[in-house]
């Protein structure tokens, strides 16, 4: 089932398209990556996708739905998302964050309910972060604060996860256990997007790849195929054997 | 599982809030107490539950002076703590307060609009005190008012708040800079009775004036409660925000408002008070550790009622007769604070990345 999908989409900024007739899918239990030089849209693309910016042409499908008339507080229960930025205030506790998760559901004053509990329980349980939950978040290594802002994400209970360059800033260990457990948890249903650089370790647990380059369609593939048919190469532009 | 921590964490909470809630009731008797004529406490204690005094005299100074005087330090010392409170999340930047926005500075304008054309005019002094009282609460709200209907319209078009924060600064210092330009051309008396504003007064509200403060305050305060849940989101930044199904201007305009009516209408009463708004939420995270909106509001209500009866009673100057001006004993005493504060900024925990 396609949860969501894109119309001819152009995506960039005022009058300057970066990507232009993008026809993608993302379906359920999908874990796809986006990959792409620095500065060729993929933030862009997903912050698009999210609804923070508009396109510049083309629609976009969320659940059946168009996204443009869809309000915040709709997109929120079907899309979440996993930026680059950290939160601004970092004294906040690990449960504390996650809670936050519950913020489209939770009552007027943020007061959590029963199911809202639960949901928190099953994100702790699924990111396996108990033994940290009482720390805060200027407490926490990288890789923690990683998992922790992607259980924020699973507690936010939507069926399409963006996440925007996940494993940078990680040592190669923690680059794992979040690919690892973002493939986990596209395989419990849900559609799975990141935008990465790492070509070797993402090819392993993507689906799918889709390539985006300065001025050309955007290429659609099985990344060990693309790694094969040097399509991932020309995409990054790389010569040489390392890859 | 996660439920206990929830339970540990109320009853923790309890006892801190109780805590505080004492202090403060002891502060309050204490300011009322204390000053040029020393009242002993328990006669305080009789005429707050509403006892009659056998001393005729301490019952009128309590009625007419200390009583409103300290209900004022009150709602000053919430109001502009739960301002700055707001403007801090909402701007993610530690050193916003309430008069960043230029509010106080708007308020400055209308004052010294009021107090020069009254005397090119002629007559400003002519009128009787209390019309003159009102003119100047009137133009002090009339002036805030008009900075924040500026500052709203801008952030309707401004998308970062950071932005927003810059364009509160510019207008502060503009409209400051026009108010020194009428004091440059104006007499010895018009900057006189401009810098006795500007000294800020807790002891000048009478009841009449309490009555129309103290709804403004306690509804804002109210609805800065209200308010948690939005800033509470606005604490993982704005773009979280969003994806938590936050709809990002019009929070940004509740919050500007609820900040508006809180330090407009302190202001407008009481002259511009420093530092009170910019320090006590800092205090109350440092103290309490927690940057939950849900707990700092009533924290901060709490905290910022009873530093302004700790600051008033040092204005008093106990054992004398003299008082100080209490603008610069907020200022003396909350300086060496926010100096300490940026030399440990990383104590904050705030994260400037975006």
């Amino acid at each position: 089932m396609s949860l969501l999908q894109t119309h001819n989409l152009t995506i960039g900024y005022g009058d300057k398209p970066l990507v232009s007739d993008i026809n993608v899918s993302l379906e359920s239990g999908q874990f796809i990556g986006l990959i792409g030089q620095n500065g060729v849209g993929k933030s862009t693309l997903i912050r698009t996708l999210a609804g923070f910016q508009e396109p510049l042409g083309g629609s976009i499908s969320l659940g059946g739905r168009e996204l443009i008339k869809l309000n915040p507080k709709e997109i929120s229960k079907k899309l979440g998302v996993v930026l680059t930025e950290k939160p601004t205030a970092l004294n906040l506790s690990v449960l504390e964050l996650i809670s936050l998760g519950r913020h489209p559901y939770s009552g007027w004053l943020g007061q959590l309910r029963q199911d809202d509990v639960e949901k928190i329980e099953e994100a702790i349980e699924q990111t396996q972060i108990h033994h940290i939950l009482n720390k805060r978040l200027y407490q926490l290594s990288d890789g923690q604060l990683q998992k922790v802002m992607i259980a924020r994400v699973l507690a936010q209970d939507t069926d399409v996860i963006l996440l925007d360059e996940p494993t940078s800033h990680l040592d190669l260990r923690n680059k794992i256990e979040v690919l690892d457990l973002l493939k986990k948890i596209s395989q419990s249903g849900k559609g799975v997007l990141i935008s990465t650089h790492e070509i070797h370790l993402s090819a392993k647990v993507c689906d799918m790849y889709w390539g985006v380059d300065f001025g050309v369609p955007m290429e659609i593939g099985v990344p060990d195929e693309m790694l094969l048919s040097g399509k991932v190469q020309e995409l990054l532009h790389l010569e040489g054997g390392a890859i | 599982m996660i439920q206990q921590y929830f339970d540990t964490s109320v009853k923790k909470w309890r006892i801190t809030f109780i805590g505080l809630f004492i202090v403060l009731c002891m502060l309050f008797l204490a300011s009322l107490a204390i000053g040029s004529v020393s009242i002993p406490i328990g006669q305080t204690a009789i005429f707050i539950t509403g006892g009659n005094l056998e001393n005729s005299g301490w019952q009128a100074i309590l009625m007419n002076f200390r009583l409103p005087k300290a209900l004022t330090s009150i709602l000053v010392g919430s109001a502009l703590g739960i301002s700055g409170l707001q403007m801090q999340t909402l701007f993610r930047n530690p050193l916003a307060g309430p008069f960043i926005l230029g509010i106080s500075s708007g308020a400055g304008l209308g004052v010294a609009l009021v107090i020069f054309i009254g005397f090119a005019v002629g007559g400003f002094f002519g009128i009787p005190d209390f019309a003159r009282n009102w003119l100047m609460v009137g133009s002090a709200a009339v002036g805030s008012f008009l900075v924040l209907s500026v500052i709203g319209v801008a952030a309707l078009r401004v998308k970062s708040g950071v932005s927003l924060l810059i364009i509160g600064l510019m207008f502060g210092s503009a409209v400051s800079a026009i108010v020194s330009i009428m004091q440059f051309f104006s007499q010895a008396e018009n900057i006189q009775a401009y810098v006795i504003w500007s000294f800020g007064s807790l002891g000048s509200l009478s009841w009449n004036e309490l009555s129309i403060l103290t709804p403004i305050v306690l509804l804002s305060l109210v609805y800065a409660f209200v308010l948690s849940k939005q800033l509470n989101a606005l604490l993982l930044g704005e773009t979280y925000a969003e994806s938590l199904g936050l709809n990002l201007k019009s929070t940004r305009i509740l919050i500007i408002l609820n900040t508006s009516l809180l330090a407009g209408s302190v202001t407008a009463f009481c002259g511009p008070i420093a530092f009170v708004g910019l320090a006590v939420p800092h205090l109350a995270r440092m103290l309490f550790n927690t940057s939950n909106h849900l707990l700092l509001t009533p924290l901060i209500i709490l905290l910022g009622a009873l530093m302004m009866l700790a600051f008033d009673l040092v204005a008093q100057l106990p054992g004398s007769d003299a008082t100080l001006p209490i603008n610069a004993v907020t200022s003396l005493l909350g300086a060496p604070f926010v100096i300490w504060l940026i030399l440990w900024k990383n104590n904050l925990h705030y994260s400037f990345d975006k």
